[in-house]
């Protein structure tokens, strides 16, 4: 449905109306095998090769559970402070779709493995960082389904296609399907608020190991729930949820959008449908899909062919130890070690670069050379492919080596900013940039010795003025040195051996 | 007196003359395919069997001898032929459920029972007949036809299990195996006087399996003599990882009850005879030969007593209920995407129009309307009314059997009502068929061990009449103590096994 007239803006609408919020994020599990089988879980691998009669719901083939998963569930679970079930069953989703092999899903219904948590997100705002604490409904256990591929439409959805592949490699995967209760703050952060939630998830997820939860690989997807309310009612408004928006920035876009959107149809005096939508990442918008006339009856029942998770209370208290530092208190201490400002920590963390600078530090770099790179170069050229930070293309250890570099001595800041694009640029490591490209700082004496002498002999009027005792002269002929040796010089080295030179 | 026929010794017998070299496996196996071939006509004869395959019968029953040869130890049912229910899975078979909508399927995969019994060197004959997905009474639902009780062919030799149970009957396999969701293995054994072990729900695994209901389904062991059953379920029980419902522990020494059992000597055993299980409904001639068989247990010195299990009488509507629920579900997979039956995909129909056209042409009645009963029931708004009440009543049946089993040992009643009816008597009326599984089905519901011996003719049509006899969860053991007891107390009084009754087949 395209939009027929334009939209209130979003400052308009946060003046009249409250959003309510709730997010539903899947994470896939980085488990090495299937929720239920012996599959493996390796992404890219020829359609159909990684598959089995379980995982294709073959008559008679059954399911067992993959502990690990259960693992990484109670895990997930502990770190966003829930309750662990000490009991809890997998349940049957009943549906037909060609890409469930069974047409029902094994997923968990009214007894979840974690439930009753919270965690909290920091944003900006005009007053300072501002801290939400954010409420958790529920994580459980399920499995993924196939993919679908609809071949011969223009659009690659079903609508217009002439026939679908099917690729089964994907089904049993396992996922955690984590629920946020609503969340309702201040209606001008609302968006933000919906971003530091999912950022701040998926750092949890990887601090944890339990997944990479790359968003762009479908690692992590997530649907945004929201709905409208005049300001200060408590009556909540009919919901939409948008479904699959798999980048942080359009968590976002895709929030602010629909509080815009359902502001005008309640504007035009209409009512805001319950249904799923579809988030469209060029347009900005969000698209009607499945209006949900009633609420699909999933036709949930305990899965009768697995046995109840009974997790035991001193496996959870083990699991517990094994947490990793809190996200809120990591960035505290981290803070503090690296001697940063607010300003500068915050700047770190929007730029999800805290873990790429910790590392670099590891490696040997110091933390404010570290963040240079990570939060300037690296930043820039990561935003311009549209890539995350750490797929940029350099790793924490290169840009350690190139620090170290410099403070060898071996490079300046201008070699340095070259060596670290002719990295981004895939042309190898820091060395055999340095190598490839020629750009060691000349230390070479001898030849230096002849650039300074040229130098001198070039500009005799200034260097009589050195003589003469004024230094601010000397700039000139350090210039005219760096000059000849393409940069490459060490400009501390050439000052002194001008002045010894002249001195002498 | 000459030697019988081979394909008339019982499953023990031919283990010992195979394992001394008196017979080879190949001739065993000849034998009893020559029998099916005689006997088992689709149109005309008994018609046990969907698929026979005599060729790879004959080369494991080579590979048997073989090893043999070569001095390898050999399992105790090693070259013993089997008639294997056609809802099992099979790697070098076509498996159907006798639905049409898996006609001519070849599963990738071996069951784990299947796998079992090829390491036993058990040599699989073939696939029988059953009703479509293990639901029904009579195998009348087979989308292939029904099978014939060799007792009388104009009558059903039982359901849904039919098929392995006349193929012990007109002495075609002298082992089956058999699923037992609401009674399949022990009416179709009561209805064929033959024995029928449903072993406790976990004892033996259910992977390769096709699920009826998978709360309810349990794989067990066929057989015509209590020991013969007991070599058998010795052989398929046992933990599987694969089977999450698997119960990890050890398998009750079940030879060894039937060994112990055949001594005749029942003493201090207490034997409890369910008193709503009986009455209205049962046939006179199913009475009087369960009050005799109950009559021979208190003479082998088992004390008999009265029990009440009085929710036994809501268990037939529970189960009609927590059954088709699991059906709609377990029989959704059934969508032409991945495997079998395909109808109207000519590339103009959306795959949600094949899907419904491949299972309305695919499901048989009895199949649809489960699947139908169980959606419903599974329904928002109805759950609680339906599912959710029929799971308390599970429950209460559970503690009758718990409350039961403090004091007596044994829970005694007749496997069914009635004797073998007629085919086509109740196609019709589907409740008149469900209350056939009146006495079976509480064990399927609660998971205990529970099993169907012979126990004589019923006066009035001269067809077999079964024991039901229900051991706790796990006490396996007790059945086959009390089933071995009986058999041989019966067998001396009948002057031999009563499968010596069942008339020989025409053209045989
Ligand atoms: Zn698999």
């Amino acid at each position: 449905m395209p939009t027929a007239v334009a939209l209130p803006s979003f400052s308009d609408v946060i003046a009249r109306f409250d959003p309510v919020m709730g997010m539903e994020v899947h994470v896939e599990l980085g488990t090495i095998t299937k929720m239920f089988c012996g599959c493996s879980t390796e992404f890219g691998g020829e359609p159909n090769s990684q598959v089995c009669p379980t995982c294709l719901g073959l008559p008679g083939a059954l399911p067992a559970v993959n502990q690990t998963a259960v693992e990484s569930a109670i895990r997930i679970g502990l770190a966003l402070n829930c309750q662990i079930a000490e009991h809890c069953r997998f349940a049957r989703k009943n549906y037909f779709y060609p890409d469930m092999p069974k047409n029902f899903q094994i997923s968990q219904y009214d007894e979840p493995i974690a439930y009753d948590g919270w965690t909290e997100v920091t944003v900006d705002t005009e007053d300072g960082p501002r801290t939400v604490h954010i409420g958790i409904e529920r994580a459980h256990m399920e499995e993924d389904t196939g993919k679908s591929l609809h071949v011969g439409g223009a659009t690659g959805r079903i609508h217009g296609a002439s026939h679908s592949l099917l690729d089964y490699n994907r089904a049993g995967i396992p996922l955690i399907e984590i629920v946020t209760k609503p969340i309702e703050v201040e209606p001008e952060i609302a968006p933000a608020v919906a971003r530091a939630y999912v950022s701040g998830l998926r750092d949890l997820i990887r601090a944890l190991g339990v997944s990479d939860a790359r968003m762009e690989l479908g690692q992590m997807r997530c649907d945004a729930n929201v709905s409208l309310k005049p300001s200060g009612t408590t009556t909540l408004g009919t919901r939409t949820e948008t479904k699959n928006v798999n980048s942080l920035r359009s968590v976002e876009r895709a929030v602010t959008f629909e509080i815009r959107r359902q502001a005008s149809v309640l504007d035009a005096g209409e009512t805001v449908i319950q249904e799923t939508r579809h988030w469209h990442e060029d347009t900005g918008e969000t698209t009607s899909g499945r209006v949900k006339e009633e609420a699909e009856d999933y036709r949930y029942f305990p899965e009768p062919d697995l046995v109840p998770v009974a997790p035991s209370r001193d496996w959870v208290d083990q699991l517990r130890t094994t947490l990793p530092e809190p996200p809120a208190a990591r960035r505290a201490r981290l803070q503090q070690e690296w001697n940063f400002t607010d300003l500068e920590m915050r700047d770190v963390v929007n730029a999800g670069a805290a873990e790429l600078i910790e590392e670099t530090i590891v490696a040997g770099s110091d933390a404010a050379g570290a963040k240079k790179w990570w939060l300037g170069e690296i930043s820039r050229t990561a935003n311009e492919r549209g890539a995350p930070l750490d797929a940029a293309g350099i790793t924490p250890v290169d840009v350690a080596r190139v620090e170290t570099l410099i403070k060898e001595g071996a490079l300046n800041d201008k070699l340095a900013r070259q060596v670290v694009e002719g990295v981004l640029a895939g042309e190898g490591s820091p060395d055999q940039v340095v190598e490839a490209r020629g750009l060691a700082i000349v230390s070479d004496e001898s030849a230096l010795g002849t650039a300074v002498d040229e130098a001198i002999a070039g500009q005799p009027d200034v260097a009589e003025k050195i003589r003469g005792g004024n230094m601010g002269a000397v700039g000139a002929l350090i210039g005219a040195v760096m000059k000849a040796t393409r940069g490459q010089a060490d400009a501390k080295r050439v000052r002194e051996l001008i002045l010894e030179r002249l001195n002498s | 007196m000459t030697e019988p026929s081979l394909f008339r010794r019982t499953a023990a017998e031919l283990a010992d003359s195979i394992a001394s070299g008196e017979v080879s496996a190949v001739e065993v196996a000849q034998a009893h395919v020559e029998r099916i071939a005689a006997v088992d006509d689709a149109e005309t004869g008994v018609h046990a069997f969907l698929h026979v395959d005599a060729e790879r019968a004959l080369a494991t029953a080579a590979e048997v001898d073989a090893k043999r040869a070569a001095g390898e130890r050999l399992g105790p049912l090693a070259g013993v032929p089997l008639a294997l229910k056609d809802v099992v899975t099979t790697a070098d078979m076509p498996t159907t459920a006798g639905s049409k909508i898996l006609e001519g399927w070849q599963p990738p995969y071996d069951a784990t029972i299947t796998r079992k019994m090829r390491e036993a060197g058990i040599v699989i004959l073939g696939k029988t007949n059953m009703d479509e997905f293990a639901m029904g009474s009579s195998t009348e639902n087979s989308a292939f036809g029904p099978t014939r009780n060799p007792w009388d062919l104009s009558r059903i030799p039982g359901g849904s299990g039919g098929g392995s149970s006349a193929a012990l009957a007109s002495f075609e396999a002298p082992l089956a195996i058999g699923t037992d969701t609401g009674g399949s293995i022990r009416q179709p054994a009561a209805v064929t006087g033959t024995v029928g072990i449903k072993p406790t729900y976990g004892g033996v695994s259910r992977y390769g399996l096709i699920a009826c209901a998978s709360s309810l389904d349990q794989a067990g062991p066929c057989a015509r003599t209590v020991l013969d059953a007991a070599l058998l379920h010795q052989v398929i029980a046992g933990h599987d990882p694969l089977d999450s419902t698997s119960i990890d522990q050890p398998v009750p020494d079940v030879v060894a009850a039937a060994m112990r059992g055949a001594d005749g000597d029942l003493a201090g055993l207490r034997v409890g005879v369910v008193k709503e299980l009986g009455g209205e409904g049962y046939q006179a001639g199913v009475e009087a030969r369960f009050t005799e068989a109950v009559e021979v247990l208190g003479k082998l010195g088992a004390e008999v007593v009265e029990v009440s299990c009085p929710h036994f009488v809501y268990a037939l509507p529970a189960y009609y209920l927590i059954l088709p629920s699991e059906v709609s579900s377990n029989l959704a997979r059934f969508d032409a995407m991945r495997f079998g039956l395909r109808i109207g995909d000519d590339g103009a129909r959306s795959a949600e129009e094949v899907m419904n056209l491949t299972r309305g042409a695919g499901f048989g009645a009895e199949t649809k309307r489960r699947i139908i009963l169980g959606t419903y029931a599974l329904s928002s708004g109805y759950y609680d009314a339906y599912y959710g009440q029929a799971q308390k009543v599970r429950t209460l049946v559970s503690r009758d059997f718990d409350v039961a089993f403090e004091q007596v040992d044994v829970l005694v009643s007749p496997t069914a009502p009635t004797t073998a009816f007629p085919i086509g008597e109740k196609v019709d009326d589907p409740l008149a068929m469900y209350k056939n599984d009146l006495c079976t089905i509480p064990s399927n519901l609660a998971g205990n061990a529970s099993a169907s011996f012979p126990c004589g003719l019923a006066g009035e049509d001269g067809l077999p009449v079964g024991l039901h006899v229900m051991a706790p969860v796990l006490a396996d053991d007790r059945l086959y103590r009390v089933g071995a007891a009986l058999e041989q107390a019966l067998v001396s009084e009948w002057g031999g096994p009563l499968l010596n009754k069942v008339p020989e087949p025409a053209g045989s």
